[in-house]
């Protein structure tokens, strides 16, 4: 049984109304224990925990501190290509769009690989459109056999793929997947999401488990904050994390939040999330998974990375760039989407080291998977 | 009186190994390492550069007062922990190993079948093999068997700071082992270390109770005292435990002697 069957328990009129009839006493409880249900998790999504938040972040801080230390881990994506078949509406890349497409040719990808590499990272995630009629797997492939002698781990975060695809890049040389479902919802995701491949749901959801089928190490999930309505999101989020983390137990997940930014299309944000409700997002997931690592990227503020830290944040990107080349040269009329956060990864490190946490460029070697 | 703590023929004076994970900087790990009077320092050779001197972790770590003991930790499997250790050997580590297989990211509960299949390999290379199991007396047996130098067996899941949960099955282990036992993981605090000393292991290594102190030197210092106690009272020899008080006037008094 696939998430795609066992999420059909879960409809999303009777998930919201269990999260909003949750009470006080409910939070309560669930704060109370060492290891929360899920009944505790929909209380601690309600808007009954809001006042409970405090609460909340020094659990969420005190358990992220027991499983994962003082340290952060830092990676950076890499853009290869802003090629798009797909019309979403929310993304920038979308087919929709009019905006200037560029894929990177091997060289290139080399030299953008080299900047990173020689500003300390060693953990590089690799993001394309979803073209995969022109952006394929053989060039996926070659761009991260090109570069795998520059980076400890390197993560795919493009269109998704049958279980032998995932098997030819482990092959190259990749060891994790990022893959979000955007929304949980089907009705919306339909909406969201025009024509393409993209417009599978059920393709789409089970994902990440023809990842962890293939031997994938590190699988990241999320569903983009804006969307769909953020509770219910979070709920389906962590339910899905728990279903993987049961059916592939040896894989390391990670969920991220990212929250809709400015890109090219205009798109607004159909339910914005606010920054106290992503905190509580972040605690409740938290406390519902606390061997899960938390992603935050560039797209939030300095100001909000900075204080987000504490509450259960496991890696960062830093000094990133959403463009193919980017870089290496300006590129910016082909970014996806505009970032907030744009300190270098030295600041980002000496920031790190000011709040007591130990920068982690590598927690990864390429040997462990190498034939 | 001279009580070293032998491995594989050699000598340690200090019976605390210490893990360099989750520390909120190389500076507090040091703290901690060096308070904690350790001699052995067991790092996760998918965090560091093996090849390269000037890795930030390593260089932190001087080899001529600190036994570097590499760990597999990451490897899912027998294969993928043989091939680390061998790249560590190849990179100039010495020979000797922690062998760590936990596949699952969410207890780090080893898995037995691969711990074994690896220990079998690398001992027949000629490493020294310190293999992190759980509280398996058969298990222990086994490995012990097939030429492990130690065998670790855990106190309670990594990082959860516990203490012993398993320690029944500990003392089993500890009452038939012919190599040393270290007890590993979920040691919170100095009286952790103390119990498992007082049992009757020969060791213990913490990480996590170091790296998330607030102050990682003194809570060091404060598991180097617990071990020590630990030991002695092991060495003095602890009295049986008693449910009730034994009567000043026993009832058989009577009988004279």
């Amino acid at each position: 049984m696939s998430f795609f069957d066992d999420i059909q328990k879960y409809p999303l009129a009777d998930v919201q109304r269990q999260i909003n009839s949750s009470t006080d006493a409910d939070v309560q409880r669930a704060l109370s224990r060492e290891k929360i249900t899920v009944d505790d998790f929909a209380a601690l999504l309600s808007p009954a925990a809001l006042p409970h938040l405090e609460k909340m972040a020094q659990k969420a801080h005190r358990q992220t501190l027991k499983r994962f230390g003082r340290t952060i881990l830092l990676y950076a994506p890499l853009y290869l290509s802003n090629e798009c078949a797909n019309g979403c509406i929310y993304c920038g890349f979308s087919g929709e769009n009019k905006i200037p497409r560029e894929t990177l040719d091997l060289d290139t990808i080399e030299r953008e690989a080299r900047v990173l590499h020689k500003q300390g990272f060693r953990h590089v995630l690799l993001l394309t459109g979803e073209s995969p009629m022109k952006i394929g797997n053989d060039f996926l492939a070659a761009a991260a056999r090109r570069i795998r002698h520059l980076f400890s781990s390197i993560a795919l975060e493009v269109y998704p793929m049958e279980v032998n695809g995932y098997r030819e890049m482990i092959a190259n040389g990749v060891d994790g997947l990022t893959i979000y479902q955007e929304t949980y919802d089907p009705e919306l995701y339909d909406r969201m999401h025009l024509y393409g491949r993209k417009k599978d749901y059920k393709f789409r959801i089970e994902t990440p488990e023809r990842g962890g089928e293939a031997g994938l190490r590190r699988i990241g999930i999320g569903s983009l904050l804006g969307l769909g309505e953020h509770r219910s999101e979070g709920f389906y989020t962590g339910l899905h994390a728990l279903y993987l983390s049961r059916k592939h137990w040896r894989t390391h997940l990670t969920i991220s939040f990212p929250r809709i930014r400015p890109a090219d299309g205009g798109f607004q944000a159909l339910n914005p999330v606010s920054d106290r409700e992503m905190v509580q997002l972040m605690c409740a997931l938290r406390l519902l998974l606390p061997d899960v690592g938390l992603v935050m990227s560039t797209r939030e503020s300095a100001e909000l990375r900075d204080n987000l830290l504490p509450l259960g944040v496991t890696q960062m990107s830093a000094g990133s760039c959403t463009a193919p080349g980017g870089y290496g040269e300006d590129a910016e009329h082909l970014e996806q989407f505009s970032i907030d956060d744009d300190r270098t990864p030295a600041e980002i490190e000496q920031l790190l080291r000011k709040r007591g946490y130990d920068p982690v460029w590598k927690d990864w070697d390429a040997a462990l998977m190498a034939d | 009186m001279r009580d070293p703590l032998v491995i594989a023929g050699r000598e340690f004076n200090s019976r605390l190994m210490v893990g360099t994970g989750k520390f909120s900087s190389n500076e507090a790990m040091v703290q901690a390492m060096e308070a904690s009077g350790t001699e052995i320092v067991t790092v996760a050779l998918r965090r560091v550069d093996v090849a390269d001197e000037a890795d930030s972790l390593l260089s932190h770590i001087d080899r001529d007062k600190y036994l570097l003991l590499p760990n597999t930790s990451g490897a899912r499997d027998a294969e993928e922990a043989v091939r680390l250790a061998r790249l560590a050997r190849a990179a100039g580590c010495e020979p000797w190993v922690k062998l760590e297989i936990h596949p699952d990211p969410f207890y780090l509960l080893p898995d037995p079948i691969e711990t074994f299949k690896a220990a079998e390999i690398l001992v027949k290379e000629g490493f020294t093999v310190l293999p992190y199991i759980n509280a398996d007396p058969v298990l222990a047996k086994r490995l012990e068997e097939i030429g492990t130098a130690t065998v670790m067996p855990l106190g309670a899941p990594i990082g959860t700071n516990k203490g012993i949960k398993t320690r029944d099955n500990i003392a089993i282990i500890i009452e038939q082992a012919n190599v040393p036992v270290v007890v590993d993981a979920g040691l919170g605090a100095p009286s952790h270390a103390a119990e498992a000393l007082e049992m009757g292991a020969d060791a213990v290594l913490v990480n996590t109770a170091f790296a998330v102190s607030p102050n990682p030197g003194l809570m060091g210092e404060a598991f180097k005292n617990g071990v020590i106690a630990g030991r002695q009272a092991y060495l003095a020899g602890l009295g049986a435990q008693r449910d009730q008080a034994e009567a000043s006037s026993p009832l058989t008094g009577f009988l004279g002697s």
